[in-house]
């Protein structure tokens, strides 16, 4: 489904990817993970076209993501991003019914609103959340309106960003949870950038490490701790000493 | 420092200007490229329409009425070292119309909607509302930037034009109730003295100064860098940029209409 071959990007002389190669099949759920500043949201944005990368190839598909009808490419994609990004000045219902009230998927207002509050409802919110403002809602109600907006128009493909950073543990365990349903029941593919393990147990089918701009070790989530890969166990062990540095 | 390396700093600083120009200049043809091209955004542009006409009017209006009260006191002080106080209602009327409406409208609305402009689209840039923008099928240039700059080309002529009437009404109220000019004469001597080419100008400067102010506003927020610093750096240098352009417009747009 998503197939990235010898990726590579830099900002001035910072080679954020070096080579990067990733393979996502239909329908199964990959979780990136590695330190901070590794690119594993560069990684993501290239994929969407919102970083051009300096070369390589991206194949969402089968076909280049650099080519064709843009509209008709993002339109396969929903994406739950870091700190939410609800747009500020609209009403919950409006942020997750964004798509569905502009562009190719446009809806009548009313239809639009309530596959809104179903949306809602199916990531634990109630609908009088629908009229309220983003500012409004606590960080876990945030992340939950962000899910609602990715999942609204259906998509084959998810993205999540760090979707449990700066959540509390329960709050964190409920959002995985519900990743995990989601991703399970509409059948889509996702990928999640994340460095909460907890996270990688709970959403991935597969993972993936980002090392040095590079794919250090991937596999199944299964394989992970008997992987005998340095730099894995380090970071899934939070271990201070081994090959990563713990001050870069 | 040697010659050669100051015309070498020189010349660094003058491609850095023509870079920043050629930026700048590509971004406006961009704009004016979305304007016409659809989808359009008609919430948006009603938004910004109520933001930037509707509720710039009374910071408009008082700084009209102000600088009309202000100017005329000026105009009778200064007129009657030579014996031409009577002069008032038309200095007031060709100094607001002219000159002084536009450019003040245009660097209010540079203060209060550049500064908004930039400070809002930087914040949804920092937090990746604007990438949000991209994966929702939504070009920001068309959602942010067209409506916006498309209200400020139809509603700051409309703002200069009031403020040049609450201007002129300012002189008069001041030179009527203070200086002793008769109502009646003071606004016949107005009406009379304006021709249509002063209206022209003023409205084809409110025109010009409100694309350069939404432009700068848009401009800087879409550059702008990362965190609160970046958004404060960008709302900053929205403001200056509008402010300077404004003042620069203003001086071709005035020589195009009375020097020919």
């Amino acid at each position: 489904m998503i197939r990235m071959q010898n990726v590579q990007k830099a900002f001035g002389d910072n080679r954020v990817l070096r080579g990067l190669d990733l393979h996502i099949p239909k329908a199964t759920s990959m979780v990136i993970i590695g330190g901070s500043g590794t690119g594993k949201s560069v990684a993501l944005k290239t994929v969407l076209g919102l970083i051009t990368p300096d070369s390589g190839t991206i194949l969402v598909d089968g076909k280049p993501a650099d080519k064709g009808d843009r509209d008709a490419f993002l339109a396969k994609f929903g994406m739950l991003f870091q700190g939410g990004a609800l747009f500020d000045s609209l009403p919950v219902w409006q942020n997750v019914a964004f798509r569905l009230l502009r562009g190719t998927l446009k809806r009548p207002v009313e239809e639009a609103r309530e596959i809104a509050i179903e949306k809602l409802r199916r990531v634990g919110l109630k609908s009088e959340v629908a009229d309220r403002f983003p500012a409004e809602l606590s960080g876990g109600m945030q992340k939950r309106v962000g899910l609602a907006r990715a999942i609204a128009a259906e998509p084959e493909i998810i993205f999540f960003d760090e979707p449990t950073t700066g959540l509390d543990p329960i709050m964190s365990g409920v959002i995985n949870d519900l990743i995990r349903e989601i991703v399970v029941e509409m059948g889509a593919t996702a990928m999640t950038i994340t460095h909460d393990m907890s996270s990688v147990r709970a959403i991935a089918d597969n993972v993936a490490m980002l090392h040095d701009g590079v794919i250090q070790w991937t596999g199944p989530v299964a394989d992970m701790d008997a992987s005998g890969d340095p730099y894995l166990d380090q970071f899934i062990h939070g271990r201070a000493e081994g090959p990563i540095e713990a001050v870069r | 420092m040697s010659p050669i390396a100051l015309l070498a700093q020189l010349g660094r600083a003058v491609l850095t200007a023509l870079a920043a120009l050629g930026r700048l200049s590509l971004f406006a043809a961009d704009t004016l490229s979305h304007m016409l091209r659809p989808p359009f955004y008609p919430r948006e542009f009603f938004a910004s329409l109520l933001n930037i006409g509707w509720l710039s009017l009374p910071v408009v209006g008082l700084t009209a009425i102000f600088t009309g009260g202000a100017l005329a006191l000026q105009i009778y002080s200064g007129g009657a070292r030579f014996n031409a106080e009577a002069v008032v209602p038309q200095i007031v009327a060709i100094g607001i119309v002219r000159e002084l409406g536009p450019v003040l409208v245009g660097l209010m609305i540079a203060a209060r909607v550049t500064s908004s402009i930039a400070a809002e689209i930087a914040t949804m840039k920092v937090t990746e509302q604007i990438d949000a923008l991209v994966t929702l099928s939504t070009h920001p240039m068309k959602y942010l930037v067209a409506p916006r700059v498309a209200a400020a080309l139809i509603t700051v002529p409309l703002l200069v034009a009031v403020g040049d009437i609450i201007g002129i009404a300012g002189g008069y109220t001041v030179a009527t109730q203070n200086l002793g000019f008769n109502a009646a004469a003071y606004i016949k001597n107005t009406v009379d003295f304006l021709e249509l080419k002063d209206v022209v100008s003023s409205l084809v400067k409110g025109c010009a100064f409100g694309g350069i102010a939404a432009t700068m506003g848009c401009y800087y927020g879409i550059q702008s860098g990362r965190g609160a610093q970046g958004v404060g750096a960008a709302t900053k240098s929205s403001v200056e940029a509008a402010a300077i352009l404004i003042l620069a417009a203003n001086f071709v747009l005035t020589g195009i209409f009375f020097s020919l």
